[in-house]
């Protein structure tokens, strides 16, 4: 079987989030980049899986700018065989990113396609969901299990009222959740040796997918601020407080 | 135009969240429908028709259906969209599982997760877990849409008598099988529609300890939370966690219980509409949002607060 697995280059989830003043979008200069945290989760579970017997093949991809290539790389580096490229620059819609997952699906055809549940960038969500529609493959989303059997997978899901099971058939899509796995660290050895691990690069305008935004972004702005608290001296104050002046309990 | 909403519901009965995202679809354009797919849907159908905001109620009901499988409702909803300017739907795990494959079918860039309706077209969304929130306008023909649903208030209940009109039911895709469910079972309050929530974080130190938080939330009638960290550590199940990777809540009181406050956690809670922060570190980023903090040790300050609340003649429920 062989897996692959998209991976997005964000904002590391650590920074705190500043919006430029011109109301364009956020600040992205000299801010610390990483691999967006679910996507993590995917590369571990494939790699896992390959590792078990059950999988030949782990291919890592990214669609982004020249920099995107560092979360293929860092791919590498905790255990995917080789990397994709697909180099576009500018705002994509998670809509063009799953045209141009299709045609790399298409030209590789790997048995299943694995990433994060969504990006915490733009917290969209779409991306999987809209991939499996586009090839028509069952879909397991916010997948927190992945058990292999034959040719079927057995996701469980975490949905709103608990957990979900569902059993698909391969070829599938399936989004990762956190709590999926502990993805690795990457060891220095394995570091270098992903130095020498292949990355395919392709242009998006060679794939002939339309990417252009369908939405336009008309500003970026900080949530408003809450007005500053009080702190109390003790727990009589607070039971007080929330009962005669918040009105709450 | 008119607006299609895709009612979520467990067969039996409308999940509250329905309500929430027809007042939205209502804000986008007064003409309403709503979709209700199942299996044996009678009287959840029966609910959707007597809101007053819904115009019209299409049913579609077939086996296949029972377990709201993305991959059977989209062929339904992609045909019906035809009609349609907007689809609408909860960006809770149902929404967000279902509309992408509908929005990808009909070639549209879908709009996530808002938390207003500026104009049909123009729609106010959170995006890095609601550190910013960006204006979208979307320049496609049809305008696929999920809304947060604590952003918007459940629409009224009764007095409507929208028709009903049935719809044949499409294929079923045979590649993906439900095979359980599991739902936690709770008397307590759903931790999304709690009017109050307690919760608590690593600070708790051990499972065992989390039940200081069941007898506050008990005595509350409050629902109880769990920061990351403390699902993380396995004091509490996942189906409690609020904020970016879990729930959104926005409860009347929210109280923090030895929860530090880390960005992902604000995400889901700093919209409430009164926050409490109980932690003994007075640097904690949980006090820059708390209405009142406290500094203290929290295993001495939940007794106390017990005591207090004893000591009150009544507690709003």
């Amino acid at each position: 079987m062989k897996i692959l697995v998209a991976v997005k280059r964000v904002i590391d989830y650590n920074v705190q989030i500043r919006v430029k003043e011109d109301g364009t979008g956020v600040v992205t200069d000299n801010v610390k980049m990483s691999t967006n945290p679910p996507d993590d989760n995917a590369i571990e579970e494939a790699v896992k899986i390959k590792e078990a017997g059950n999988a030949t093949e782990v291919v890592a991809i990214t669609v982004g700018e020249q920099k995107a290539q560092e979360t293929v790389r860092k791919a590498l580096a905790v255990g995917a065989d080789r990397g994709i490229h697909v180099k576009a620059d500018g705002i994509l819609e998670p809509l063009a990113v799953s045209k141009i997952l299709q045609k790399i699906v298409d030209k590789e055809k790997p048995d299943l396609v694995f990433m994060g549940k969504q990006a915490i960038d733009d917290d969209c969500n779409q991306t999987g969901q809209m991939l499996s529609a586009l090839l028509n493959w069952p879909q397991a989303t916010f997948a927190s299990k992945i058990d292999v059997k034959d040719n079927k997978l057995e996701v469980t899901r975490e949905i709103d009222e608990g957990l979900e099971t569902i059993e698909i058939n391969v070829p599938a899509i399936v989004t990762c959740d956190l709590r999926l796995n502990e993805p690795r660290y990457a060891s220095l050895p394995n570091i270098m040796k992903a130095k020498k691990k292949p990355i395919e690069e392709i242009a998006a305008s060679d794939l002939g997918v339309d990417v252009s935004p369908r939405l336009e972004q008309i500003k970026v702005e900080e949530p408003p601020k809450r007005k500053a608290g009080i702190k109390v001296a003790n727990v009589a104050e607070l039971v007080q407080k929330l009962k005669n002046e918040a009105k709450v309990i | 135009m008119a607006v299609l909403l895709i009612a979520e519901h467990n067969n039996k009965e409308l999940r509250p969240f329905t309500l929430n995202a027809v007042t939205a679809a209502s804000q986008i354009d007064s003409e309403v429908h709503a979709v209700i797919i199942g299996q044996n849907t009678a009287e959840a159908t029966k609910q959707l028709s007597e809101l007053p905001l819904i115009k019209k109620v299409l049913s579609v009901e077939a086996a296949h259906y029972e377990n709201f499988t993305a991959e059977n409702f989209t062929p339904v909803i992609v045909k019906l969209a035809e009609n349609y300017s907007h689809i609408v739907c909860s960006a809770n795990t149902f929404g967000k599982n279902l509309m992408p494959r509908i929005a990808a079918h009909l070639d549209t860039s879908q709009v996530s997760d808002i938390i207003k309706v500026i104009s049909p077209d123009t729609f106010l969304r959170p995006i890095y877990a609601g550190n910013a929130f960006a204006t979208i306008k979307s320049n496609d023909l049809k305008k696929c849409v999920t809304i947060r649903p604590t952003s918007f208030d459940p629409c009224e209940t009764s007095g409507g008598s929208a028709p009903i009109e049935k719809i044949d039911a499409d294929e079923e895709f045979s590649n993906t099988k439900f095979v359980k469910r599991e739902e936690i079972k709770s008397d307590r309050p759903e931790l999304g529609t709690a009017r109050i929530v307690v919760s608590g974080g690593r600070g708790m130190q051990s499972g065992d300890n989390f039940k200081l938080i069941t007898e506050i939330a008990d005595k509350l009638g409050a629902a109880i939370g769990a920061s990351r960290a403390a699902v993380d550590a396995g004091y509490i199940s996942n189906d409690h966690q609020v904020g970016q990777t879990g729930k959104v809540v926005v409860p009347d009181l929210y109280i923090a219980i030895g929860i530090s406050g880390a960005i992902q956690h604000l995400a889901g809670m700093k919209e409430s509409k009164v926050i409490v922060a109980i932690n003994k570190d007075g640097e904690a980023p949980i006090f820059s949002v708390a209405d009142y903090g406290l500094e203290a040790d929290l295993f001495e300050a939940i007794p106390q607060f017990m005591e207090e609340l004893n000591k009150l003649n009544t507690i709003q429920k």
